[in-house]
């Protein structure tokens, strides 16, 4: 657990990814209660763990920039500031939810926020991604995206497809692998040639980093790196982001895959934890600073999950609506 | 009124569009310094540059995925599959993403793209580069699945596909290219999801679209000369299905022949002929009639795989057996 000197911010910098790590984390264990009481329905995918990640990879983007993700995709809608109630509500199905209730826990996006989902089959984002990318660069726009993706889909077709496209077309995108050390229940080494996924960069001439994902300034500092790299034209970056996600693949992970003392031992350099040690130590924030942070976060995933409770239902007309782009 | 050929059509149609539209480019296998493996994009390299006209790795996925990426992002691509059999390839972007984007996330994507890709069979290609898929895509809620038949509607409905913001697949066919037709001089659109009568008459109903209109056509023709007036509609587009002049005209001939190039079962006839019997059953005077290609991959043998597709002939039979 290294920070040193060079991760310059503010204190209020600090606070605000601090924050965003505990509310994301408290919303998915709201989430994870919402749907065992059945509230929320279909696959429900928890971010817990992989907090430092998705905060640390938004903290560095521009206001140009953009990102998309997989179907693990809470944490990045927090991140990019899409309100706890929305999403909240999507993931009840409302219609006050981002997706108007259509697209639920994997379909999250905000678009005005430069979020562009939440894809739930595996590799699929990736050539979307590249054309996001390639739209910037036909527009002459000082744009990069960064697609977020788990060690998985870097076994699919699409990866490969996509980073060879975007290495040929030099296009502003941050492949950024979330490496969770398993495609749902399959450990990498029984999915994946190479282990050390950075590698399959290697093939592609595209330069990559393996990084500390459970160290939120480190995610931010090489994924800013990597942003530059892609503004001035380089053509892509590839970043693979070392994390763990406590939690199953889904809810309905029975787990025979993995020991307990293998999540303990990774709980060990929380994200959230470390952090918190690191402002703490450095005198960055005092406890009663990071304790209140802590309340405020309840009070706002209590108020998020009270208006998505209370948010009506998509009314029947809305079955109809979106199926072709009007007018 | 000036004759095309439907390939000049097509080309003229992306031309004047890419003219008149800085945001739309084109993407695909051999589209560029090669001119189109059928010729379409002969000349635009040169004339719009690489930057408009990007030929891609042979990898339909990306191919299909970018575009679709790049329309969400506010371009307006036409990416090429060299045809339409490889659209497989990319099947899980055409109908799971072009197709739910905009639904799937509540109005806030668009996806004005457009993928064209010629298909069908007659050209010895073997089994896996002859099929008339159409049908497949045209189950997905959430695309426009387009099909002319001739010059004049390949322009048109061209031209109106990059004028508007849902994903279109536009399919072509292979062996019409070199057919000739009156195309009107100057800008003009067609109409997306609407049927035409290309041949009026009042015994028979023959519902068709694409290269089957031509034979349809000329089936008709030779009904004519036996004194058999047919009524040939060409649905032009599968999805939306516009079947009001269908109903209309099976009102007045009470019998239908439905001519397909794809497979039969679970085809348009199918289609078709089911909302036909649900809306007209009262009109119904014999059964409907469906032609369509032999049940079987296409062989590459010149005579096999002719005899595997739907002739005039054949359309002949169906309607003598109707009226």
């Amino acid at each position: 657990m290294l920070f040193v000197e060079k991760y310059k911010m503010e204190k209020a910098d600090h606070l605000k990814l601090y924050k965003q790590m505990v509310l994301i984390r408290r919303l998915e264990e709201k989430s994870a209660e919402l749907y065992q009481q059945g509230k929320i329905g279909g696959f429900l995918h928890l971010y817990i763990g992989q907090e430092a990640v998705g905060v640390g990879a938004v903290a560095a983007m521009k206001p140009q920039d953009h990102i998309i993700t997989a179907y693990r995709d809470h944490g990045i809608a927090i991140a990019v500031g899409m309100d706890a109630g929305v999403m909240m509500a999507e993931l009840l199905g409302k219609q006050t939810g981002c997706s108007k209730g259509k697209g639920g826990s994997m379909h999250l996006a905000d678009v005005s926020k430069h979020f562009w989902g939440g894809h739930a089959i595996v590799g699929a984002h990736l050539p979307l991604a590249a054309g996001l990318a390639l739209s910037f660069q036909y527009n002459h726009a000082d744009s990069v995206i960064i697609c977020m993706m788990g060690d998985g889909a870097t076994n699919i077709g699409y990866f490969h497809e996509s980073l060879n496209l975007s290495k040929v077309w030099k296009l502003p995108v941050v492949w950024m692998v979330e490496n969770n050390q398993y495609g749902m229940g399959t450990a990498i080494e029984r999915a994946s040639a190479v282990s050390e996924i950075r590698q399959k960069a290697e093939g592609y001439q595209i330069p990559n980093a393996r990084v500390d994902g459970m160290n939120v300034l480190a995610m931010k500092e090489a994924v800013g790196k990597a942003l530059e790299h892609a503004r001035c034209g380089e053509g892509p970056y590839f970043l693979e982001a070392i994390t763990y996600r406590y939690r199953g693949h889904s809810m309905g992970d029975p787990e025979r895959y993995r020991k307990p003392d293998e999540i303990k031992k990774w709980q060990e350099d929380d994200p959230i934890g470390q952090y918190n040690e690191h402002l703490a130590k450095n005198k960055i924030a005092a406890d009663s600073e990071l304790d209140a942070i802590e309340s405020e976060v309840e009070a706002e995933a209590d108020a998020a999950v009270k208006f998505a409770e209370e948010s009506p239902n998509p009314s029947p007309e809305a079955l109809w609506e979106h199926v072709y782009v009007s007018g | 009124m000036p004759q095309l050929t439907y390939r000049e059509a097509i080309s003229q149609a992306l031309w004047e569009e890419m003219e008149a539209n800085p945001k739309i480019f084109l993407m695909g296998e051999e589209i560029g310094m090669w001119g189109g493996t059928y010729a379409v994009t002969r000349g635009f390299y040169d004339h719009f540059g690489p930057e408009r006209v990007k030929d891609t790795p042979i990898a339909e996925m990306v191919i299909a995925g970018a575009a679709i990426g790049a329309a969400m992002g506010g371009a307006r691509p036409v990416a090429e599959i060299m045809t339409i059999n490889f659209a497989f390839v990319a099947f899980d972007m055409i109908v799971n993403h072009a197709a739910k984007l905009h639904y799937m996330f509540g109005g806030q994507m668009k996806v004005p793209v457009v993928i064209r890709a010629p298909g069908g069979g007659g050209r010895q290609l073997g089994a896996t580069h002859s099929q008339t898929p159409d049908v497949i895509f045209a189950h997905f809620p959430g695309l426009y699945v387009l099909a002319p038949g001739t010059p004049r509607d390949a322009k048109g409905m061209l031209k109106a596909a990059l004028r508007q913001d849902n994903p279109v697949l536009f399919i072509e066919h292979a062996t019409l290219y070199q057919a000739r037709g009156e195309v009107p001089a100057g800008d003009y659109t067609v109409p997306l999801g609407k049927s035409e009568v290309k041949r009026p008459g009042k015994d028979v109903t023959i519902v068709t679209y694409s290269k089957m209109l031509q034979i349809s056509m000329e089936a008709a023709s030779q009904l004519a000369a036996e004194g058999i007036e047919a009524e040939v509609i060409d649905l032009r587009s599968l999805r939306p299905l516009d079947l009001d002049p269908v109903f209309e005209s099976f009102k007045k001939t009470n019998r239908a022949v439905i001519v397909e190039e794809g497979w039969k079962s679970f085809g348009v006839g199918a289609e078709v002929a089911a909302r036909t019997y649900e809306e007209c059953f009262d009109y119904l005077d014999a059964p409907i009639k469906r032609v369509a290609q032999i049940e079987v991959p296409l062989p590459y043998n010149r005579e096999l795989e002719q005899s595997a597709l739907p002739k005039a002939a054949d359309v002949i039979r169906a309607v003598k057996e109707v009226v």
